[in-house]
């Protein structure tokens, strides 16, 4: 896994932009994520089916890992069953 | 990663808003995105190592610069206000490239290069009417540059900055929330296209899902006139431009420019009484100023509307020397000011300014200028006061050395600015033979006021500022020359001294 992979979600319509990782395994909606869309769709865990938004980005306590949504879906974001949280920056004016 | 990815992601989330109006032309993300697409098959089919655009800003800006980075070939946007034996140098320096513009130009000064050259209305044509084929496409995966422009290159020849898809798109996603725009936001383009801050301004705009509306050729007038029709939100202008607009507004008082919430400045020092004049004229506007460079992928550090509008009223000197400031730096960058034997400074000493981030590239296709733990020298001399807002006070080479003592033009020309009968002025260094440099001196005398004598404006430096800072000679000059980007051109005024 690199930064720049595009993942995408076995139990939802998530996609995901890697912008910066580690070497575990991020899911979505209790499910990894793969390069390419399962045959069979994983079932969506009810404890990570808060959903995604687009645009957003997701990261993880240490600030190892960080996600930009590019495709929403209802499951949520984690690795190693750890939750993701959204990374909440203070919106600057425009410059240009 | 690739920037085409904030283009698709604008498409994808809502193909049918309007992006971009140009000549009263409007373009969906769909079809921007659908353009970049059948970009991308002609500059395959064409084999060029880059795409250039020798034109003013229109839509074929954005089709060229995600069409290029779909293909993965670098955007190369070129002034064309360059003399004819410059820019064939440069065209030759990206030969062989798809040109986008001036098609006769190029077929005259460049002719022999092996380029391909479409005009803008047949490139944005071609573009749309070129659709994939069955097969599937694979666009270029982003590792490489995305972005080249040439500096100004005044003393040598131009250098070739690289912007890769990673400094562009670390600023883009670090600043910009995206869809963050309102539907009927609308930001008004009139920066040349081969400037950083025209290149910025797309990706900026199209990620927030903000509509761009261009003025390919600037006027005052135009520039209203588009305010008014198309209810302008947000817009970006130099000092040089918002000068004239003002002026343009206090003969047409009528022009409806409620609509405006944000006017961005940057690309040269504001004069203080510009801006005091803008902040009365705009009540409504939150003012930014940006400072950045090409190398540094635009902003770097800003001042915001806040910022503005607590130095306008404040009693406190402190507060209100921060309306000629550059701000604080993005949350995303670090900024340091060094001594010439780099060591750190603190606050208030001056010296040079120093960036790293992301963003920053630093590197030009030559070599990279960064230096040891990623940190790029911007060669711009200023400080930093005690609660981190970033003075500038020139560019390191302008900074006039008399007897070994390090003088800043800014802290001359400031001073001989507050006489009344001054408009403009410009300190820099002349030969001496007693102490190597000496401060020159050209003014501009304000219409209507009678020029000064010489011995007043050096008795007014000496009571405020030592000696040392009283120039040795002083010329009057009709009006002191800039580029179009409003940058003071120094070296110029440093001709008219040695004369």
């Amino acid at each position: 896994m690199k930064p720049g992979t595009r993942l995408k979600s076995a139990a939802c319509d998530t996609e995901v932009m890697v912008i910066r990782c580690g070497t575990g395994t991020i899911e979505c909606g209790g499910a990894p994520m793969g390069e390419a869309k399962p045959a069979e769709a994983a079932p969506l865990s009810p404890d990570f089916s808060g959903g995604t938004l687009m645009g957003k980005r997701y990261i993880d306590a240490d600030g190892k890992y960080e996600l930009l949504c590019v495709k929403p879906g209802k499951g949520s974001l984690s690795v190693d069953g750890v939750a993701l949280v959204t990374k909440d920056a203070k919106p600057l004016p425009a410059s240009d | 990663m690739n920037i085409s990815l904030l283009l698709e992601m604008a498409a994808e989330a809502a193909p049918d808003r309007i992006g971009l109006v140009c000549d009263g032309k409007r373009w969906t993300y769909g079809d921007l995105l659908a353009a970049a697409r059948g970009a991308f098959e002609l500059i395959q089919e064409s084999g060029a190592e880059y795409v250039a655009l020798l034109d003013e800003s229109s839509e074929a800006a954005v089709i060229a610069l995600f069409g290029a980075a779909l293909a993965g070939v670098p955007y190369c946007p070129l002034n064309y206000r360059l003399a004819d034996a410059d820019l064939s140098v440069l065209l030759g320096r990206i030969a062989p490239a798809l040109v986008v513009g001036d098609e006769e130009r190029v077929t005259r000064i460049a002719g022999d290069q092996e380029h391909t050259v479409y005009s803008r209305e047949e490139f944005a044509l071609k573009a749309q009417e070129t659709v994939p084929g069955d097969e599937e496409r694979v666009y270029d995966p982003g590792e490489g540059t995305a972005v080249q422009l040439f500096t100004s290159g005044t003393t040598a020849a131009p250098k070739a900055a690289i912007l890769r898809h990673s400094n562009l798109l670390g600023y883009i996603l670090g600043t910009v929330e995206f869809a963050s725009a309102d539907e009927d936001d609308a930001a008004l383009m009139v920066v040349p296209p081969y400037h950083i801050a025209g290149i910025s301004a797309l990706m900026s705009s199209i990620y927030s899902s903000r509509r761009i509306v261009m003025l390919p050729a600037f006027s005052p007038e135009g520039w209203l006139k588009l305010v008014e029709s198309e209810k302008v939100t947000n817009a970006f202008v130099v000092p040089t431009m918002l000068g004239r607009i003002i002026e343009a507004l206090e003969k047409a008082p009528g022009t409806d420019v409620s609509s405006l919430r944000a006017i961005a400045y940057g690309g040269g020092k504001m004069p203080l009484e510009v801006i005091i004049k803008a902040l009365e004229r705009f009540p409504l506007a939150g003012f930014t100023n940006a400072y950045g460079l090409t190398e540094t992928s635009s902003t770097i550090a800003l001042l915001g509307p806040e910022d503005h509008r607590a130095a306008l009223v404040s009693d406190d000197p402190k507060v209100r020397a921060r309306l000629t400031s550059l701000g604080q730096p993005l949350p995303t960058v670090e900024i340091e000011i060094r001594d010439e034997d780099g060591k750190v400074l603190g606050p208030g000493e001056a010296g040079e300014i120093f960036v790293r981030g992301e963003q920053v590239s630093g590197e030009y296709k030559e070599k990279s200028a960064l230096v040891e733990g990623g940190w790029f020298p911007t060669r711009d001399a200023g400080y930093m006061d005690e609660d981190g807002y970033l003075f500038l006070s020139g560019r390191a080479d302008d900074v006039i050395v008399r007897g070994g003592e390090n003088m800043s033009p800014g802290e001359i020309e400031d001073v001989v600015l507050t006489h009344p009968a001054i408009a403009d002025a410009c300190a820099c260094a002349v030969p001496s033979v007693e102490w190597g440099e000496a401060v020159g001196l050209a003014c501009v005398v304000r219409e209507g006021h009678t020029q000064p004598g010489e011995d007043e404006l050096k008795e007014l430096i000496r009571s405020r500022l030592r000696s040392s800072r009283v120039p040795e000679k002083v010329v009057f000059v009709k009006e002191l020359p800039y580029n179009e980007m409003g940058k003071l051109l120094r070296r110029e005024v440093k001709k008219i001294l040695a004369d």
